[in-house]
């Protein structure tokens, strides 16, 4: 089967779907061929002769690149033109975005296309590979601290030279998903000071393992929805987030917004008199310009200054603005789904299989988008449900219960002695005595023994117990012929070999233990 | 000898074996601990040969002597791989000599005890022998299963605890029987007894398995102490009984230990059987999912450009005998700087402390080989992991899945490191039987191969490489 990677027609996009990188995986590994447009990565700064080193064809007719494929890998969705070089009956993988795009999805129904939208793959934990939204997100966040760093005047880890002191800058994430949380990453590896909010209570964990500081506000509610997505809150819940965004505002150098609920224009959450009462020199990056926007400022694919000097970043490109790094992603995710669809030797669209179902939004002259709904829940992604609740009683009621239950044997214990010893001989009495302070004594000394000399432990209370030779040894004197003579003699040869060989086989276990 | 002198040196001894216990707390003591033991014994064996009991020095001498050699060429041969076998059948040797000198405690015509003493005479004799002969027969069949000789599953007859308690109540009647019976006329009531003993034993160790074994061996530990401690009822020696409490409790806090590192009670472990929970329990739970895979020198990569890793042991690195590169692997990252630990989780291996063994076997420093509880804070901050013939110690439904069978069971927390590599021969699950998320995990890889190849490539990989970058 032939693949066709193919050069990108909106303005300004750099990334490519394939590098050299992935074009061998195609070729190698799943079996494909491949031709590539010519120049098709040259916005990532891959050159023809590198595709074609990594055993592409290079055309450099558009036409020819498009009509001759049987699947066809783009990053954005295609031109409505384009579409009409495509051969009724291929295969087209990229963004379609189809709740935007009737019309396009509709042209490509015409043709009888199987389309497969990037942008439509579940987010469940089996699709993670295939997840081209999150590969590019992770990226957007990223490039989103950078961008900020780029505008900011100032450090951002603290410095203490011969000059005098620099303050560390101080970063607010709204939004802790794939992006936030690369952007978290990046701004504290920076040396900022990062501090994050996020309606889904589950993400506080993965926020502070980033090394930020997790914002919270007073009201209770679980903003939690499904898809790894937040759903929209109750106006309670946002007036208290605005207070504290706004509060925050006055006190932050810069502030990155992630905050897009599925389906629905990105909520303000930065609104001007926020943003009047940052200090002159802040940053505001707002990755959510392209549904709008999280500030009201913003302008999509634009940076602006506002009177009172805080910059406005709503590029819409930033996956873009780092080709080279996400077209390799981009390009990978795509060799993950076309692995998963057999290859060129097993290819398979298999309407079964939920991940392939889900991108699956034009087949068989038919519009398949949207997907019939999952047969369970949405596994979350990259927020566990928070640690399930364990059933039973809590350790405190554990610890007393077992509190009880030893007082309880203890008295048990001691009542059976007293009994024991209303009845008992001297000498059993004594024997007893000297029993039961043996066992007392064998535990408080075993306990300090450290788990790592546990088996010579063992090998070396293996050697003692072989005192039971004494037990043999009393017995052993009588006429040689006699059964409890015989019967002594084999107790003490094998006490014997317990002795002599747990007692050297712990040395030698002993003298390896080394620092 | 006056006896009161034998006395003074039994006490001595029994000191000498608390120190010995005690020694082992730390490793710097450790092997002062072993010789005070061997020191214990040696002047308890001195005293009893000289005292006015003990006669017949050329049969002493003999099967001494027969013992110390095969005791001695048994310590020099043995592979530490096979450590968990040696310390299964050496307590059953105690389990057997219990039994044997139980039989001639009873056999003894000179015992003169009459009235109540004679009455808890027998009872003594009676519960050493059965004590004895359970050690026995359980340690054998122990033995067997560590060697492979019989199958490691759990073999479990339908109602078999209904079995075992008609076992113990027989066993009672024929104590009842035994008891009492003038001129060794009980002879037979005790020997129907070890019999139904010895096959107790045998069904109590075989009904356990896998990896419930280290259990089962320190309870066997346990019992050889215990008789020794009954022999030394018979026989009215306090070393004996000071000694068996010792190993007896000795034993009882390994297994006590063990079960708590698998979070079950010690009642489950002997009189649950582990393999049909397991099965009980939920397959896949789900949606079905990958694994992504690495290859060597991509594995090399990572283990390059982290700067800590820790690895995570299991017997399936003991199996192939992978320590001794994986030490060199160790030793190659610590010189370019990486700090590299070992974790070790209480069950991993067959015998409690086993794993540690084995790399001290290795030379691996004990100062980077750490406990669980000691390492599992560190691993959020850990650039990779490094799992080796380890399956469900590592497994994260233990925190995560309430339904699943080893749910609450205290795992190494490896799946929060930013990376980890799991080494293993397949997919298959382990002894627990279940499936392990930690696979398919974002940030996990499967390196999959025998653990001995696998690293011997990595050394190999990161050698030439270093030479390489030289």
């Amino acid at each position: 089967m032939k693949i066709a990677i193919v050069r990108e027609a909106r303005q300004n996009e750099r990334r490519v779907a394939g590098t050299p990188d992935t074009v061998s995986r195609l070729i190698t590994k799943l079996g494909f061929s491949v031709t590539v447009e010519s120049g098709a990565g040259l916005g990532a700064g891959i050159t023809d002769e590198a595709y074609a080193a990594a055993g592409a064809q290079v055309v450099s007719s558009k036409a020819e690149a498009w009509s001759g494929a049987d699947i066809v890998l783009k990053v954005n969705q295609p031109e409505l033109a384009e579409v009409e070089l495509l051969r009724p009956g291929s295969t087209l993988m990229s963004f379609i975005w189809p709740a935007k795009n009737p019309e396009l999805l509709e042209l490509l129904r015409a043709k009888n296309v199987t389309t497969l939208a990037m942008d439509m793959v579940p987010r469940i934990s089996r699709a993670q590979k295939l997840d081209a939204l999150s590969s590019m997100a992770n990226i957007a966040g990223y490039r989103a601290v950078i961008e900020a760093a780029g505008c900011f005047g100032r450090f951002f880890t603290g410095q203490m030279t011969a000059a005098g002191k620099v303050p560390p800058a101080k970063v607010l994430v709204i939004g802790a998903g794939v992006a936030g949380l690369a952007a978290i990453g990046a701004a504290s590896s920076l040396g900022a000071i990062v501090r994050s909010f996020d309606t889904r209570p589950a993400v506080k964990d993965q926020v502070k393992s980033m090394g930020a500081e997790f914002l919270e506000i007073s009201i209770e509610e679980d903003g939690t929805g499904v898809g790894g997505y937040a759903k929209e809150m109750s106006p309670a819940f946002i007036a208290a987030e605005m207070a504290l965004f706004k509060e925050q505002a006055r006190e932050v150098d810069i502030i990155i917004t992630t905050a897009l609920i599925p389906g629905r224009p990105a909520p303000k959450l930065i609104l001007k008199e926020a943003i009047d009462v940052m200090k002159p020199g802040s940053v505001i990056v707002d990755l959510a310009a392209e549904a709008g926007g999280n500030s009201d400022l913003t302008v999509p694919g634009q940076s602006i200054v506002t009177e009172n000097g805080v910059t406005i970043i709503g590029y819409t490109d930033l996956p873009s603005r780092m080709a080279p790094t996400s077209s390799q992603l981009y390009g990978m995710n795509l060799v993950h789904f076309l692995s998963d669809l057999g290859g060129a030797t097993k290819w398979n669209v298999n309407l079964e299989d939920e991940v392939i179902r889900g991108a699956l939004v034009t087949h068989e002259g038919a519009i398949t988008w949207p997907p019939p709904p999952a047969q369970h829940p949405v596994e979350v992604k990259k927020t566990d449900a928070g640690p399930a609740l364990p059933v039973g009683p809590t350790p405190e009621e554990k610890a007393k219960a077992a509190a009880r239950r030893s007082t309880l044997a203890l008295l048990a214990g001691a009542v059976a002695l007293l009994g024991l010893g209303a009845v008992a001989p001297p000498a059993f009495v004594a024997h007893l005595t000297v029993f039961v302070l043996a066992c007392f004594v064998g535990f408080q000394v075993v306990w300090n023994v450290t788990a790592a000399l546990h088996t010579p432990l063992m090998s070396v209370t293996n050697a003692i117990s072989g005192i039971i030779i004494i037990g043999g040894m009393l017995q052993v004197s009588g006429p040689l012929e006699s059964p409890v003579t015989i019967l002594a003699a084999i107790a003490i040869l094998f006490a014997t070999i317990n002795i002599a060989g747990g007692f050297l086989v712990t040395q030698r276990m002993l003298k390896m233990f080394s620092k | 000898m006056p006896a009161t002198i034998t006395t003074i040196a039994y006490l001595l001894s029994g000191i000498l074996f608390i120190l010995s216990l005690g020694g082992l707390s730390r490793q710097e003591t450790a092997r002062r601990g072993n010789t005070y033991g061997m020191l214990g014994m040696a002047i308890a064996i001195l005293v009893t040969a000289l005292s006015p009991e003990v006669t017949g020095y050329g049969v002493l001498a003999v099967v001494i002597g027969i013992g110390a050699v095969i005791g001695a060429i048994l310590a020099a041969r043995v592979e530490m791989t096979s450590m968990p076998e040696l310390v299964a059948i050496l307590h059953s040797f105690v389990g057997l000599a219990a039994v044997l000198v139980g039989y001639a405690s009873y056999l003894d015509p000179d015992n003169a005890l009459t009235g109540v003493e004679h009455t808890i005479h027998e009872v003594e004799v009676f519960v050493g022998v059965f004590i004895g002969a359970v050690t026995f027969t359980g340690s054998v069949v122990a033995f067997g299963k560590l060697r492979g000789m019989i199958g490691s599953k759990a073999l479990a007859l339908p109602g078999r605890n209904l079995w075992n308690v008609g076992m113990i109540l027989v066993s009672a009647y024929f104590g009842y029987e035994f008891v009492g019976q003038p001129d060794h006329g009980g002879l037979l009531s005790l020997g129907i007894m070890t019999a139904i003993a010895s096959i107790f034993g045998i069904l109590m160790v075989m009904a356990i398995g896998g990896a419930d074994m280290p259990v089962v061996v320190s309870m066997l530990n346990s019992y050889s102490g215990w008789a020794a401690s009954a022999a030394g009822f018979m026989l009215s020696n306090d070393l004996l009984i000071i000694t068996g409490a010792l190993v007896g409790s000795s034993g009882a806090i390994l297994s006590y230990i063990m079960c708590a590192a698998m979070n079950r009670s010690f009642f489950n472990v002997i009189f649950g059987s582990f393999g049909q929970t397991a099965k009980a329990g939920p397959a896949a739970a789900g949606e079905q999912r990958e694994a992504t895979s690495v290859t060597i020198p991509e594995a090399v990569q990572l283990l390059r450009e982290a700067s800590s890793i820790i690895i995570v042991p299991g017997y399936g690195m003991a199996v192939a005998q992978a320590q001794y590169p994986l030490y060199e692997i160790v030793k190659t990252l610590r010189e370019k700087g990486t700090e590299v630990r070992f974790a070790i989780h209480p069950v991993a291996g067959r015998l409690p402390g086993h794993m540690n063994v084995l790399l001290a076997e290795a030379k691996v420093p004990y100062d980077i080989v750490l406990e669980m509880e000691e390492i599992n804070h560190d691993f959020p901050e850990t650039d990779l992991v490094l799992v080796i013939g380890a399956n469900d110690i590592v497994n994260p439904a233990a925190l995560e899945d309430p339904s699943s069978p080893i749910y609450g069971m205290p795992v190494l927390e490896c799946w929060k490191a930013k990376q980890t590599i799991v080494m293993k021969r397949s997919m298959g699950s382990g002894y627990a039987g279940i499936d392990n998320p930690l696979f398919y995990k974002e940030n996990n890889e499967m390196l999959f191969g025998d653990a001995k190849k696998v690293v011997d490539a990595i050394l190999a990989e990161l050698k030439s490489g270093a030479a390489h970058a030289a």
